[in-house]
C-alpha cells in the first residue's frame, strides 16, 4: 500500500497526535494539491500527524460520497481505533475503518471499494459477494418525459378551483401535464397517512383493564402500607409496520415518481414503522433517503440511491432477495407491492415468494396502476401468480386511488376484509 | 483482567477456549477490550455471535451477564427494580416496633438492599464482567434509548438512591439479527462487525475442535456439504451452530463419513424448513460429497 503511514518514524505517536488534532476540533486540512487523495505527496513538508489527519478525513469524505454515513464522530472513532493498532499495516487500517465507519452489511461492499480506490494497491479481499448496491450517481430527474412537450405557462401560479381539484383527483397521473402532477404531489405531501394500530407488549396505565401490581404496591407503599385502590393497566398500541416495495422498472416509469411521493408521506407520518424498497433489476432500501422532511430533497436523494431506474423487472428474484435479507421486517407488517406485474422472470418463482410473504405478513396489498383503467383484467403472468396470495388488490393511478390506499393502511376499510377469498 | 497485547494473541487465547476467530473478529474484540467500547455484532443466525460473548467471558475469567431482548423489555426488567414486598414488610415491622420517624423510615425503605439489580445495573456493579445484550433488534425504541444512555456514560441514575457509576466499564457485546434497523446513535457508540459464515478450512477446524469424536474425513465432508448448501437456494442457509448439531447427530448415528442415507435421516438437525429439506433431497445435493 502506498498508504498514509509510509515512512513514519513513530506511527503510534503520529496517530495519537492526529487524534488530538481532531479532538481539538481543527478544521480538516485539504488534501495536498495536485495529488490523488491518499497518495503520499512527494514534497509535503507538513507534520506527519497532519497528513494522517488529512488522509483519514479525506477517506471519510470519499465514503460519504459513496453513501456510507461516515460522520465526524465515526471518523474520530476510526483514528482512536488506529491509535491502538499498527497504522503502518494496511489490514489494521482496513479493520479500524470498517468497525467504526460502517453500520450495516450494505455498507461493507461500498467500504471495500472505497478502501481499494482510496488507498490503492493491495486491497482487502471482499469477504462478501460483489456489490449489491452500486455507487453510481444518477442525474436524471424523475418522470420528466413529457415535461418538454407540455408548455405550461405559469401553471403553478394559477389557483385551482375546487371542481378542477376534484377532476384532478380522479385523473390518471400518467396522462397529466407536469404542472398538474406537481399539484398532485403537493396534495400527496398533505395526505393524511394515519396508520393501523397493533397491540404492543408494553403496558400503559388505564381506567379499566387488568390490575397493575407494580403501581398498586407503589401506591400502597406511599400511603404507609394502607391498601389503596387498585391501579389498572392495559396494553399500549403501536403503529403497524408497512413495508412498501415500489417497482421502478420501465413500464412503471409514469407512476414511480408519484408512488415514491406517496411512500414519502408514509415515512414522514410513521418514520419508525415504515420500510421502503425500490425493485427493478436490483433491490434497494430507500427508507433513509425518504426521511428528509422536504419531499423534493427526499426525491433527489432517492433518485441518487436507486441504480436501476427504468430497467426491466425481475420481481420474483427481487422479492426473494427481499425475503432473504429483510424478510423479518415483513413479519406482522402490511406488505404493499406497487407494480404492474410485468414479470420478465419466471412467474412460478414469483408465486412461491408471494406465498412466503403472505405467511409472514399481516396483510399483502398489491397496487397496480392499470387496475384503474376500464376493462382491466389481471392477465399478466406475474399478476396471475400473485393473485391467490393477496388480501387486497387496489389501483394506484390517481390521487383518489392513493387516498383509498391510505385509508386501507389506516385500517379504515375493515368492512371488506374477508381475507383472501375476495380476490381468488 | 486479561489484557491482550495484539489481535493475534487474543485469537490464540480464544482458540484455547474453543473459539476460532478470524483476523477481523479478533481485531474487533481486541479493540473493544482496549477502547472500552461495546462490540456490535451482526450476521446471519448461527454464525457464533452469542458464543463469542460466552468465550470472551471465559477468557477474561469474568461472569457473563446476559440480557435477552424482547419487545416490551422495560427498565424494571433491564436496569433495576425495588423489592416492594420486602419494603412493605420492613414498613410493617417498623410500625409494630413503634417507629414514627417518617424521614428515617423513608431513608431505610429506599436503601440499596431493597434494590434488585437487573442485568444492566449488575454489569455496572461487577468488574470484570461481560455484558451480553442479545438480539437487540427484538427490543423496541424505548429500550434502545435507555441502553444508549447506559452505554454512553456507563452510569444509571436511580431517583431514590442517586447515580450508580461503573468504576471500570464492563466488556459489552451487543448482537442483532437485523430484523429491524437499530438506531444509528447506538451503533455509533459501538465497534460494528458483520460476521460471515466461516471459510471451509475454518469450519473443518471448528468441527474438529468442538467435536473431538469427529474425524478429518467427516469434518471435511460436512464442511463441503454445508458450503454447498449455503450456495444453494435455501430459505435459511445453515449456520455454524446447525452444522455442529448436524455433525453431532451424524456421530450419534455412528457415521464415520457422510453416508447419504444417514445424512438424509438427520437432515432435520441442519435444515429447519420443510421447503429446504425438499430442495436438498430433490436435487440430490448431498449425493456426491463423499467423492468430493
Amino acid at each position: 500500500m502506498s498508504g498514509p503511514a509510509e515512512r513514519f518514524t513513530d506511527p503510534a505517536a503520529a496517530t495519537r497526535a492526529a487524534l488530538e488534532r481532531m479532538r481539538a476540533g481543527a478544521a480538516p486540512p485539504p488534501p495536498p494539491a495536485g495529488t490523488r487523495p491518499g497518495a503520499r505527496p512527494a514534497a509535503d513538508d507538513r507534520p506527519v500527524d497532519e497528513r494522517l489527519y488529512a488522509t483519514i478525513t479525506g477517506f471519510a469524505r470519499t465514503l460519504r460520497a459513496a453513501g456510507v454515513a461516515a460522520d465526524r464522530e465515526r471518523t474520530q472513532n476510526m483514528v482512536e481505533a488506529l491509535a491502538r493498532l499498527d497504522v503502518t499495516r494496511p489490514m489494521d487500517v482496513y479493520w479500524a475503518g470498517r468497525f467504526t465507519l460502517c453500520s450495516g452489511p450494505d455498507d461493507i461492499p461500498r467500504y471495500d471499494r472505497c478502501f481499494a480506490a482510496y488507498f490503492g494497491g493491495e486491497r482487502a479481499v471482499p469477504a462478501r459477494p460483489p456489490a449489491v448496491v452500486t455507487v453510481t450517481r444518477h442525474v436524471a430527474v424523475l418522470g420528466d418525459e413529457d415535461e418538454a412537450g407540455e408548455p405550461e405557462e405559469g401553471g403553478d401560479a394559477v389557483p385551482m378551483t375546487a371542481s378542477r381539484v376534484e377532476i384532478l383527483r380522479h385523473r390518471d397521473v400518467a396522462r397529466m401535464t407536469a404542472a398538474e402532477r406537481d399539484e398532485i404531489h403537493r396534495m400527496l405531501a398533505l395526505l393524511e397517512a394515519a396508520r393501523q394500530r397493533r397491540r404492543s407488549r408494553r403496558f400503559t396505565p388505564a381506567q379499566r383493564g387488568r390490575v397493575d401490581p407494580r403501581r398498586t404496591v407503589r401506591d400502597t407503599l406511599r400511603r404507609g402500607g394502607e391498601p389503596a385502590r387498585l391501579r389498572r393497566r392495559t396494553h399500549r398500541t403501536r403503529p403497524r409496520r408497512v413495508v412498501l416495495l415500489v417497482d421502478v422498472s420501465g413500464s412503471m416509469a409514469p407512476y414511480a415518481d408519484t408512488l415514491l411521493r406517496f411512500a414519502h408521506a408514509l415515512v414522514r407520518r410513521e418514520p419508525r414503522a415504515t420500510e421502503v424498497f425500490s425493485v427493478g433489476t436490483r433491490l434497494t432500501r430507500i427508507t433513509d433517503e425518504l426521511r428528509h422532511r422536504d419531499p423534493d430533497t427526499a426525491m433527489r436523494a432517492v433518485s441518487a440511491a436507486i441504480p436501476d431506474w427504468s430497467g426491466g423487472t425481475r420481481l420474483g428474484e427481487e422479492l426473494k432477495e427481499f425475503l432473504a435479507r429483510h424478510g423479518s421486517s415483513a413479519r406482522g407488517a402490511i406488505a404493499v407491492i406497487a407494480s404492474d406485474g410485468w414479470e420478465r422472470g419466471d412467474p412460478s418463482l414469483l408465486g412461491a415468494q408471494m406465498a412466503r410473504l403472505s405467511r409472514l405478513a399481516h396483510r399483502v396489498v398489491w397496487v397496480n396502476p392499470h387496475k384503474g383503467s376500464e376493462g382491466y383484467q389481471p392477465l399478466t403472468g406475474g399478476m396471475q401468480a400473485a393473485l391467490p396470495y393477496l388480501d387486497d388488490f387496489v389501483a394506484g393511478h390517481s390521487l383518489a386511488a392513493f387516498e383509498e390506499l391510505a385509508a386501507l393502511l389506516a385500517g379504515k376499510e375493515t368492512g371488506k376484509s374477508d381475507k383472501r377469498h375476495r380476490l381468488a | 483482567m486479561f489484557e491482550p497485547e495484539s489481535p493475534e494473541m487474543l485469537a490464540n487465547v480464544l482458540e484455547k477456549h474453543g473459539y476460532l476467530a478470524d483476523e477481523g473478529l479478533a481485531t474487533a474484540c481486541f479493540l473493544a477490550l482496549r477502547m472500552g467500547r461495546p462490540l456490535f455484532l451482526e450476521g446471519e443466525a448461527g454464525v457464533g455471535k452469542t458464543e463469542l460473548a460466552k468465550t470472551l467471558a471465559a477468557v477474561l475469567d469474568a461472569p457473563l451477564i446476559r440480557l435477552q431482548c424482547y419487545e416490551g423489555l422495560d427498565a424494571a426488567q433491564a436496569l433495576y427494580d425495588w423489592d416492594f414486598p420486602r419494603q412493605l414488610l420492613h414498613l410493617k415491622a417498623a410500625e409494630a416496633a413503634g417507629v414514627h420517624d417518617a424521614e428515617r423510615l423513608e431513608g431505610e425503605l429506599y436503601d440499596r438492599r431493597y434494590l434488585i439489580a437487573r442485568p444492566l445495573l449488575r454489569a455496572l456493579e461487577t468488574w470484570p464482567s461481560v455484558l451480553l445484550v442479545d438480539e437487540v433488534d427484538r427490543a423496541d425504541d424505548e429500550f434502545e434509548a435507555f441502553l444508549l444512555e447506559v452505554l454512553s456514560d456507563f452510569q444509571i441514575s436511580i431517583p431514590e438512591l442517586g447515580t450508580v457509576r461503573a468504576e471500570r466499564p464492563p466488556v459489552v457485546v451487543i448482537t442483532s439479527n437485523r430484523t429491524r434497523e437499530v438506531h444509528d446513535a447506538l451503533k455509533r457508540r459501538c465497534l460494528y462487525h458483520w460476521l460471515e459464515h466461516p471459510s471451509f478450512e475454518r469450519e473443518v477446524a471448528i468441527l474438529r475442535k468442538r467435536l473431538p469424536g469427529c474425524g478429518e474425513t467427516l469434518a471435511a465432508q460436512v464442511a463441503r456439504a454445508t458450503a454447498r448448501l449455503r450456495e444453494a437456494d435455501l430459505v435459511k442457509p445453515p449456520g455454524i451452530a446447525e452444522t455442529l448439531d448436524w455433525t453431532e447427530a451424524l456421530l450419534t448415528l455412528g457415521a464415520r463419513d457422510l453416508d447419504p442415507d444417514l445424512a438424509a435421516a438427520s437432515l432435520g438437525a441442519l435444515l429447519k424448513y420443510r421447503e429446504d429439506q425438499e430442495t436438498v433431497l430433490r436435487h440430490g445435493l448431498l449425493q456426491d460429497v463423499r467423492s468430493g
